[in-house]
C-alpha cells in the first residue's frame, strides 16, 4: 500500500520514468538550480531586500495579476470557442480551428508590435476605445490583451477533445429526466470537462507569467504601473547585477511553481473524483 | 419550422433534446468568433496588410537579404534538433504518466509545465549562468575550446528548453484516452516491452506524434529573446532579425519576414489540424 | 494444465477484493467464475493471468509456482472484456501478432504463420474477414477474433473476461454454445468470468460462485443449482422462496430463528391439507409461461407472495383460478439459521 507505483503488467515504466527524470533534470532542473545558487550569493537578507523592493513588488503584482486576468478571460472564452468548434457547424470552421494555434507560432515580438499598433489610440481598434476614453495600449489593460493572445490556444486545445468525448447518451439521459439545457450543461457536461478546463487554465496562466516579447511592446513599461517582472530582470542584467536578476527570477519561479502545483493537484483530485 | 431548420443547419447534434435553441447557438458562435477575430484575426490581418503595403517586390527583396537567409537557416537547424529530442522525451514522459499510476505524478507534471512559466529572459540568463565565461561550465568549455553560448549549440539548447513541455503535454491526454487494454493484450500474447511499444502503442499514437512534432516545430520558430541573448554577434535567427529590425522602426521589411514566418507556421498548423482531426485510420469504435 | 490457488488475498487500499481464496482447477476443464459485479471474479482472473499481483497466497500451474513469472511467460491466453483488438491491424495481423513477436529462434516461417492464422480463422469461422479492420466487425465477430488471437500462441490456459458481456441476447446464446463445442474440441483448461447464471450453468463443467471476495460454493452446474451451499447461492442462482420458520414453516421442525429456502418447483399444491404442517394460502395470480405455469399465492396473514412453478401437465390435472383457497407444502427445502442471513443481504 505504501508502494511507490501500482502494479501493472505493462513494461518499460522504469526506463520511461528514468529517462523522463534524466532529461527533465538536464534540461530543466539543473539549469534552473543555477538560478538558486547564484541567488544564494546574496544571502537570505539580500534576497529578501531585492524581492521586497517596492518596484519589484509592483512588477511582480503586475505580472501575476495580468496573467491571472488573461487566464480567466481565456478560460471563459476558450471554453465557448471549444464548445462552438465541437458542437456547431458553420462556414470556415476548419480554418478557424487551425488558426487557434497561431499564437504558439507567431513570433511574440511581432504579436506585441501588431497588438500595440492595433490598440494604440490611433490604431484600428484603439481609436474606438479612445473615443470612450479607454486607453488599452501602454497600460496594464494592454498587457492583459497581449497575454490573452498568447495564451488563447491552451484552453481551447485542452477542452476540445474532452468535450468531444462526452457521451451523447449521458446528455440525452439528463434531458429525458427533465433537465433543461442549462442544467444539462451545469450538472452533466461541465463536471466532465472541468479537469481539462483547469489544465488549460494552468497552462495559459503559466505561459502568461513567462511571456516577455509581446508584452514589452504593448505595456508602455512604466515603473509601478505597467512594468512586468521579466523587464526588471533585464534592467538588472544591463547593470550587470546578476545576483539581483536571479533573485527576482527565483521569486517568480517559486510563485509560479506553487501556483501550478496547486492547480495540477486540484486537477488530479477532481479528475480522480470524476473517474476521469 | 424555422427553428428546427436552423438547428439542422447550424449544429452537429443528433437529437433536438440535446440541442440549444437556435438563438443560443447563434449567440455562442458570435461570441466565439468575435473573440477570435478581436484577439487573432485582426492582428494577423494587420501583419499581412503591412507586409504587402509596398507591393510584392519589396517583399521578395526583404526575403532575399543574406541576413534573413542565414537567420532562416539557423531557425530551421534549431527546430530540426530540438523537435526530435523533445519528441523522444515527450513519448517517454507520456508513457510513464499515462499508462502507470505512481506517487508524485502531479509534481512531475508540474515540473514539465514549469518552462512555460519561465520567462525567456530568465532562461537566457540561466544559460549564461551555466555556460558563460563566469558560469559553472564556462571555464571547462573554454579549456576544451567548445563554444556553446553565443553559438549554434546554445541556441539549440535554449530552443529545447522552451519547447520542452509542448510535445509531452500534447501526448499525455492522447495516451490516456487510448487506455491500456491493447498493451495488456500484447503482453499476454508474449510480446516483449519493445515489441509492445513499437507494434501496438506507436502505430496507434503515430498520428498524434506527427501532429505534436509539427506543432513543436511551429513553436520553435518563436524564440527571439533567447536567441537574442545567446546568438553570436554574426549569427542570428529569424526572430532576432525581426527584433533588430523592429528596434530600427516598424518597416515593411519586418512585416515581410513575419509574414513569411506566419505563412510557414500556418501551413504546419493546418497540416497538424488535419492530422489530429483525421483520427487514426481505423477508429476503435 | 491444472491450476492450484491457495490462500490468495488481494486488497485495493482498504477494499478487500479477494479474501482467502482456495481453488483447484482441473486440467482441461471449463470453469466459470460466477458472481455479482464487484465480487472479485475479474480480479481473480487477472491474477491468474498475471495482469495483477496477489498480496499473499500461492498460485501454481501444474504444481509449479508462477507468481514470479510475468504475464508474457505464463503461456496464458487472455480474452479481454472489450476484446482489446489492435485497431490498426487487420484481422489477420491481429491473430498473427502472438506468432510474430516470438523470439527469433522460436518464430515460424512466414508461410507457417500464414497457414496457422488461416487455420485459426477457419476454426472461428471467420476466414473470409481476414483483411478487415476491427472497426468493421460486429461485436460477435470481434469476440471470435479475440479468441482466435489468444489461441494462436497455443496457450496452456485460456482466460476469458465476461466473454459475452457486450453482445446481444441472440448472438450471446449462439456464441456460448459455440464456445462449449470449441472447448470440447481443444480441451484447453479454460476459466471464464460471468455474472450471468444461465451462461455459467449452460457452458461450464464446474461453477465457482463468488460473493464479496469469497468463494461461496464450487460445484457442477447441477450441484450449485440443486444443492446450494449458502443462502447467497440459493438466491443468486435460480428463483427461491423464503419462509421464516416461526410463522410459515412448521414443516422445517426448526425451533430457532431460521429461514427455509424453497425452489418454486419444489412446492406441492393441493385442495386438502397434505398434513398438519401444510400452509393454507390463497391463489393470487396464475400465469402460463411456455411449458410451465407460474402460480403466486399468499398466506392468510401475510402479504408476501410465494412463487410456485407447476408443469403444464400437472396444472391441467388440477386447474387453479385466482381466489382459490389451497394448501401448500414443500417437497424439498433447506434451512439456514438467521445468523447466516446477513450473507446475502447484498443481493
Amino acid at each position: 500500500m505504501s508502494q511507490f507505483k501500482a502494479h501493472s503488467v505493462l513494461p518499460g515504466f522504469n526506463l520511461a520514468l528514468g529517462f523522463t527524470l534524466l532529461y527533465l533534470s538536464l534540461i530543466v532542473l539543473i539549469p534552473l538550480s543555477a538560478l538558486f545558487f547564484k541567488t544564494a550569493t546574496l544571502g537570505w537578507g539580500g534576497f529578501w531586500e531585492v524581492v521586497t523592493g517596492e518596484r519589484v513588488l509592483a512588477a511582480l503584482r503586475v505580472t501575476f495579476v495580468t496573467s491571472f486576468a488573461a487566464a480567466v478571460i481565456n478560460a471563459l472564452f476558450g471554453l465557448i470557442v471549444a464548445w462552438v468548434l465541437v458542437r456547431y457547424r458553420f462556414p470556415g470552421k476548419r480554418i478557424v480551428d487551425a488558426l487557434v494555434d497561431l499564437p504558439f507560432a507567431l513570433p511574440t515580438a511581432v504579436a506585441g508590435i501588431v497588438l500595440a499598433t492595433l490598440y494604440a489610440p490611433n490604431g484600428w481598434l484603439g481609436q474606438h476605445f479612445a473615443a470612450h476614453d479607454i486607453k488599452v495600449a501602454y497600460t496594464p489593460l494592454g498587457i492583459v490583451v497581449a497575454l490573452t493572445f498568447i495564451g488563447l490556444p491552451f484552453v481551447v486545445r485542452t477542452v476540445q477533445p474532452v468535450l468531444a468525448d462526452v457521451e451523447a447518451e449521458v446528455e440525452e439521459a439528463a434531458a429525458s429526466l427533465g433537465a433543461g439545457r442549462w442544467d444539462v450543461f451545469r450538472r452533466v457536461i461541465f463536471p466532465a470537462i472541468y479537469p481539462a478546463l483547469l489544465t488549460g487554465f494552468a497552462l495559459a496562466f503559466a505561459r502568461a507569467i513567462g511571456e516577455y516579447g509581446s508584452v514589452i511592446f504593448i505595456a508602455g513599461n512604466m515603473p509601478y504601473i505597467s512594468e512586468i517582472a521579466p523587464l526588471l530582470i533585464v534592467a538588472k542584467l544591463e547593470q550587470y547585477d546578476y545576483a539581483g536578476a536571479t533573485a527576482i527570477a527565483v521569486a517568480m519561479l517559486l510563485i509560479s511553481f506553487a501556483l501550478l502545483l496547486s492547480i495540477n493537484a486540484l486537477q488530479w483530485w477532481s479528475s480522480r473524483r470524476g473517474g476521469r | 419550422m424555422s427553428i428546427a431548420k436552423l438547428n439542422n443547419q447550424a449544429t452537429l447534434c443528433r437529437r433536438i433534446s440535446t440541442c440549444e435553441s437556435s438563438g443560443v447557438t447563434l449567440l455562442l458562435i458570435t461570441v466565439a468568433l468575435s473573440y477570435l477575430v478581436l484577439f487573432l484575426g485582426l492582428p494577423l490581418l494587420a501583419v499581412f496588410v503591412e507586409a504587402f503595403s509596398k507591393g510584392w517586390a519589396l517583399y521578395w527583396a526583404a526575403l532575399q537579404e543574406p541576413d534573413a537567409w542565414s537567420a532562416i537557416q539557423l531557425t530551421l537547424i534549431a527546430a530540426a534538433i530540438s523537435v526530435p529530442a523533445n519528441l523522444v522525451f515527450g513519448v517517454a514522459a507520456a508513457w510513464a504518466i499515462a499508462k502507470f499510476e505512481f506517487k508524485g505524478k502531479s509534481l512531475l507534471i508540474t515540473l514539465i509545465d514549469l518552462p512555460f512559466a519561465v520567462s525567456p529572459v530568465v532562461s537566457g540568463l540561466v544559460f549564461v549562468l551555466l555556460f558563460g565565461a563566469q558560469g559553472w561550465f564556462g571555464p571547462w568549455l573554454q579549456a576544451h575550446d567548445i563554444k556553446l553560448i553565443f553559438a549554434v549549440p546554445g541556441i539549440v539548447l535554449a530552443t529545447i528548453f522552451v519547447t520542452f513541455p509542448f510535445i509531452a503535454r500534447e501526448l499525455i491526454p492522447l495516451m490516456q484516452a487510448q487506455g491500456k487494454e491493447e498493451e495488456e493484450a500484447a503482453v499476454s500474447l508474449g510480446a516483449s516491452g519493445w515489441q509492445t511499444f513499437h507494434r501496438v502503442t506507436l502505430p496507434i499514437i503515430a498520428p498524434g506524434v506527427v501532429a505534436a512534432a509539427l506543432f513543436a516545430f511551429a513553436v520553435s520558430f518563436d524564440q527571439f529573446v533567447i536567441s537574442y541573448f545567446l546568438a553570436p554577434p554574426g549569427v542570428s535567427t529569424l526572430p532576432v532579425e525581426i527584433y533588430a529590425a523592429i528596434r530600427k522602426g516598424f518597416t515593411p521589411e519586418v512585416n515581410a519576414v513575419s509574414a513569411a514566418l506566419v505563412t510557414l507556421a500556418i501551413k504546419s498548423l493546418v497540416e497538424w489540424q488535419a492530422r489530429r482531426s483525421g483520427e487514426p485510420l481505423h477508429g476503435a469504435h | 494444465m491444472s491450476i492450484t490457488i491457495e490462500n490468495l488475498n488481494k486488497s485495493f487500499g482498504a477494499y478487500k477484493a479477494l479474501d482467502n481464496i482456495n481453488l483447484e482447477v482441473n486440467s482441461g476443464e471449463l470453469l466459470a467464475l460466477l458472481g455479482p459485479s464487484g465480487c472479485g471474479k475479474t480480479s481473480l482472473l487477472r491474477i491468474i493471468g498475471g495482469m495483477e499481483l496477489a498480496d499473499t497466497g500461492k498460485l501454481l500451474f501444474h504444481g509449479e509456482d508462477v507468481r514470479q513469472r510475468d504475464a508474457r511467460e505464463r503461456n496464458v491466453g487472455f480474452v479481454f472484456q472489450h476484446y482489446a483488438l489492435f485497431r490498426h491491424m487487420t484481422v489477420f495481423e491481429n491473430v498473427a501478432f502472438g506468432l510474430r513477436v516470438k523470439p527469433k529462434k522460436e518464430r515460424h516461417s512466414e508461410a507457417e504463420i500464414k497457414r496457422r492464422v488461416h487455420e485459426l480463422l477457419s476454426l472461428v469461422q471467420l476466414d473470409f474477414l481476414h483483411d478487415r479492420y476491427p472497426a468493421q466487425l460486429s461485436g460477435g465477430q470481434r469476440q471470435r477474433i479475440a479468441l482466435a488471437r489468444a489461441l494462436a500462441v497455443e496457450p496452456k490456459i485460456l482466460l476469458l473476461d465476461e466473454p459475452f458481456g457486450a453482445l446481444d441476447a441472440q448472438v450471446r446464446k449462439e456464441l456460448r454454445r459455440w464456445l462449449r463445442r470449441l472447448h470440447d474440441e481443444l480441451h484447453i483448461t479454460s476459466i471464464f468470468v460471468t455474472h450471468d447464471q444461465e451462461e455459467a450453468l449452460e457452458v461450464a463443467d464446474r461453477v465457482v460462485v463468488m460473493n464479496k471476495g469469497r468463494i461461496e460454493q464450487v460445484g457442477t452446474p447441477d450441484e450449485v443449482y440443486a444443492a446450494p451451499a449458502t443462502p447467497f447461492v440459493y438466491q443468486f442462482i435460480g428463483n427461491v422462496n423464503l419462509f421464516h420458520s416461526r410463522d410459515h414453516a412448521p414443516w422445517t421442525e426448526h425451533h430457532g430463528d431460521a429461514v427455509a429456502y424453497v425452489r418454486p418447483h419444489d412446492i406441492d399444491i393441493s385442495v386438502l391439507p397434505q398434513d398438519d404442517t401444510a400452509l393454507p394460502v390463497e391463489v393470487k395470480l396464475v400465469r402460463a409461461i411456455g411449458s410451465v405455469v407460474r402460480v403466486e399465492v399468499a398466506a392468510d396473514d401475510s402479504s408476501e407472495l410465494i412463487e410456485i412453478e407447476l408443469s403444464r401437465e400437472r396444472f391441467d390435472a388440477a386447474p387453479l383460478a385466482n381466489g382459490d383457497r389451497v394448501f401448500i407444502r414443500p417437497r424439498q427445502f433447506r434451512v439456514f439459521e438467521t445468523g447466516e442471513q446477513h450473507e446475502f443481504s447484498a443481493t
